[in-house]
């Protein structure tokens, strides 16, 4: 097995009583997009500022390129920082921001002012080099220190929310770019970020965190269409979830008792198991359908038009606590107040651990 | 009934700046007299008062004296206020509320007390009554008012900054010259500024800590001894718009915030 670019072993770091990160364990490809992705206070942020080394771990290594970094200064490490703030030199011009690196590095100016207008350049820049950062706009500066972090070729580029700042529109926009540049250099993204949509577009390989502890990684699509864990198929897109209990199997199937009634699935887990059922909103079908699970049926409590789509909440009438997420066609003809019948196909239900 | 108050307001405003402003105007212009007494009335205006304290070098020296002290002094303390105020800002101390009222603590304390202080105890040491004795005196005073004006500005939008420093490579002192100095510098310059004011101006611990060199302000108190002439309002005219100058330098740093 070759040796990942990133190894961080069973790291976890207390801020005074606090733990914000419980055995955390996590290697990274060399050449990929890594998402970090979960709520704040997920400990998404310290652990990339770990990686970063502005925060040593209370215990667990990082490896880097198979060495120990774990106590290196950021100075000396393979790593350089996108800082959510871009955190340029207000007082140097764009290309002395940019050329810092190899500055601190002695390269001298001529091949320095070469190396970052080139760095410019990658990101659509190049005009800028004179400019101080303060007349530049949001996107510019964030663009400006993606170039200054990026010039001095490090083995691992941290990106802290970079486009947290942003407006949608330009979010949008940057995470296009993003990947662009990603591809275009290979150097390996490290991303944090509180947006599932911008981890799905961004990621090759997707973490999600919660409460200091990784729930799930993996390729978005897989992360999206089977969840390992409850929160992950709450927080990585939106899902319905039922919880049951299993009550009987046989013949590889088994019947699981919910609050809307028994439903059949394919599974062995032994009688009395508690289990979630996870169903994403595309999967439900509202109204008279040709899905084998029926659901029950529901009173539409609210609809979101999205342009694409309607984003429907009902409460189904067996158990009014239950809230289903479904999505309509744009043109579907449903208005609140509504009663519904609600089904979804047994293989789109993601079964997850009670 | 309108016009009435505002006729009345614009009244008080002027006795007011005239409360405040008339000694020095009063200073000012009989510094211009020609006669040899300051009182009215005005005979001026003329210089020769003027060229009277240009060519008494016990004054110019004087005057050279204060500014190396103000200058020199206002170095030491903008530095050492900085570097307090840096270490403060950027790590956790133990008892760092505490060492930081008593950092800022002096500029409670009357020049009188912190001039005897330094008196004592440099009587102890053995350091003799000099132009270096009454420097460290203007470091003491300043160095609090240095730190405070310093240590309000740095905030943690310049945390991430220097972060970003170290990351790409720089070692710390490099971190500390190239980015913090430079960011910091409109508060750096404002407490040069307002240092190089109150060390020029000072009298108490200037006449107590020098014999003979001595400063400007100790200089105009040896000269009033003899009585009031136009020479002493001439000299302190001068003192007042070397004061001038410097207090502009402190508000344009200070007050021009630079667009981050």
């Amino acid at each position: 097995m070759s040796t990942p670019l990133v190894d961080i072993r069973n790291v976890s770091h207390r801020f005074g009583q606090l733990a914000v990160l419980k055995n955390v364990s996590l290697r990274i490809e060399p050449g990929s997009y890594t998402i970090l992705l979960g709520p704040s206070g997920s400990g998404k942020t310290t652990l990339l500022s770990i990686l970063g080394g502005f925060v040593n771990p209370s215990e667990g290594k990082v490896l880097i390129r198979g060495e120990d970094c774990t106590s290196m200064p950021p100075a000396r490490r393979p790593t350089t920082t996108v800082f959510q703030d871009y955190a340029l030199f207000p007082h140097m011009s764009v290309g002395a921001n940019v050329g810092f690196g190899l500055r601190m590095q002695g390269v001298d100016s001529a091949t320095r002012a070469a190396k970052a207008r080139e760095a410019l350049a990658l990101v659509g820049l190049a005009s800028t080099f004179d400019k101080k950062p303060h007349q530049l706009s949001g996107g510019q500066r964030q663009r400006v220190a993606l170039a200054r972090a990026l010039v001095i070729e490090p083995a691992v580029l941290l990106l802290d929310e970079p486009l947290g700042a942003l407006d949608l529109k330009l979010r949008r926009q940057m995470q296009d770019e993003l990947k662009a540049i990603q591809k275009r250099v290979g150097t390996a993204f490290i991303h944090v970020t509180h947006d599932q949509e911008e981890a799905m577009a961004l990621a090759d390989h997707c973490v999600v965190m919660n409460d200091g502890r990784i729930e799930d990684e993996g390729a978005p699509e897989r992360v999206y269409a089977r969840p390992a864990t409850r929160f992950s198929a709450t927080f990585m897109g939106e899902s319905t979830i039922l919880a049951g209990n299993v009550s009987g199997n046989g013949n590889g199937h088994m019947t699981i008792t919910t609050e809307i009634g028994p439903i059949s699935l394919p599974g062995t887990s032994s009688v009395g198991t508690g289990i979630a059922l996870a169903i994403r909103p595309e999967h439900i079908v509202l109204g008279e359908g040709r899905s084998d699970t029926p659901l029950g049926t529901a009173k539409v409590s609210d609809v979101v038009f999205q342009g694409s789509f309607k984003r429907v909440l009902a409460a189904s009438n067996q158990n009014p606590g239950l809230q289903f997420i479904a999505k309509a066609p744009a043109s579907a003809v449903i208005q609140p107040g509504d009663t519904v019948g609600v089904s979804c196909n047994a293989g789109d239900i993601i079964q997850l651990a009670g | 009934m309108r016009r009435i108050v505002r006729i009345a307001s614009l009244a008080y405003a002027l006795a007011v700046y005239a409360f405040i402003f008339l000694p020095v105007v009063v200073l000012v212009l009989f510094s211009l007299q020609s006669t040899s007494f300051p009182i009215p009335p005005f005979t001026g205006p003329s210089l020769r008062w003027y060229e009277a304290v240009l060519s008494d070098t016990r004054l110019t020296s004087a005057l050279v004296n204060s500014l190396l002290v103000a200058s020199i002094s206002s170095l030491a303390a903008v530095t050492l206020g900085f570097l307090s105020a840096w270490g403060f800002a950027r790590f956790v101390l133990p008892g760092s509320a505490l060492l930081r009222g008593l950092i800022t603590l002096p500029l409670t304390v009357s020049y009188l007390i912190i001039g005897m202080g330094l008196l004592v105890l440099f009587n102890w040491a053995g350091v003799p009554k000099s132009l270096l004795a009454a420097g460290i005196g203007h470091v003491v005073i300043n160095l609090p008012l240095c730190f405070a004006i310093i240590y309000s500005q740095m905030g943690d939008h310049q945390i991430n900054i220097e972060r970003a420093a170290r990351d790409l490579g720089a070692p710390e002192w490099k971190v500390l010259l190239l980015v913090t100095v430079p960011v910091m510098a409109p508060a750096i310059f404002a407490g040069f500024f307002l240092s190089m004011t109150f060390s020029w101006d000072e009298f108490v611990i200037s006449f107590l800590l020098t014999r003979f060199d001595t400063t400007l302000p100790v200089e105009i108190w040896n000269l009033l001894r003899s009585g009031l002439n136009p020479k002493t309002n001439a000299v302190g005219s001068l003192v007042f718009a070397v004061s001038i100058v410097l207090v502009v330098l402190f508000e344009l740093t200070l007050l021009r915030r630079k667009p981050v």
